[in-house]
């Protein structure tokens, strides 16, 4: 894959899923705390949404931040729209905000931990060996 | 290494007046806290006060700064 190929795909994912998590790892094996915290909410809130392991290829971290001009990981999008990493994400959804953008209930109980994530798997990863 | 010392002082010269509180989460130099209470973020989203400290460090964020997690306030929210 070209660079190119790699951002068409990124900014593609974000246009398509109207949640999208740019993370390290995956929701169910994150590979880092502060991707574990975005997906954590996320899952506590009980949405379905996309998520892209980064690590891979280094070329899909370069190219996001190109895009989103935002420096670290993870990376939510909503809408199209960046709504931040993870320390905004868990702001959002401690205050009740991050609920109220993705249209759902909060939880009783707002904190990050265990929930399954609700995860539609995207392909990126394997079309990179190709 | 950065020290958070140094950290807080480059924060504080990009926004004068704000009040800055760094933590070395990690005591290894490469996690950090940054909690920013600035009359700069006024009217800002969350994304663009916390791009005003990201565009601090630019490139270290993610190099030498391994990760920078951000608090940020004004100081008429009152938290």
């Amino acid at each position: 894959m070209t660079n190119d190929e790699i951002r068409a795909f990124i900014e593609n994912a974000i246009q398509e899923n109207r949640v999208m998590l740019f993370m390290k790892g995956t929701p169910h094996q994150p590979a880092c705390g502060f991707s574990a915290r975005a997906s954590g909410a996320l899952n506590a809130l009980g949405v379905q949404y996309a998520a892209l392991d980064i690590l891979p290829d280094p070329r899909i971290r370069q190219e996001l931040s190109d895009v989103s001009g935002w420096p670290t990981i993870p990376q939510l999008f909503v809408n199209g729209e960046l709504v931040g990493g993870s320390d905004i994400v868990v702001e959002m959804f401690e205050s009740g905000e991050l609920a109220q953008l993705l249209d759902v209930e909060q939880p009783a109980e707002a904190e990050v931990d265990e929930p399954q994530p609700q995860q539609r798997p995207l392909g990126l990863e394997n079309r990179l060996g190709g | 290494v950065p020290k958070a010392d140094e950290l807080k002082e480059r924060i504080e010269q990009a926004l004068p007046g704000a009040k800055v509180d760094v933590e070395d989460l990690t005591g290894g130099g490469d996690h950090f806290r940054a909690e920013v209470v600035s009359d700069r973020f006024d009217g800002l989203s969350r994304i663009q006060q916390h791009k005003l400290i990201y565009d601090v460090f630019g490139t270290e964020i993610g190099g030498p700064i391994h990760a920078l997690s951000i608090k940020t306030s004004t100081p008429g929210d009152g938290r």
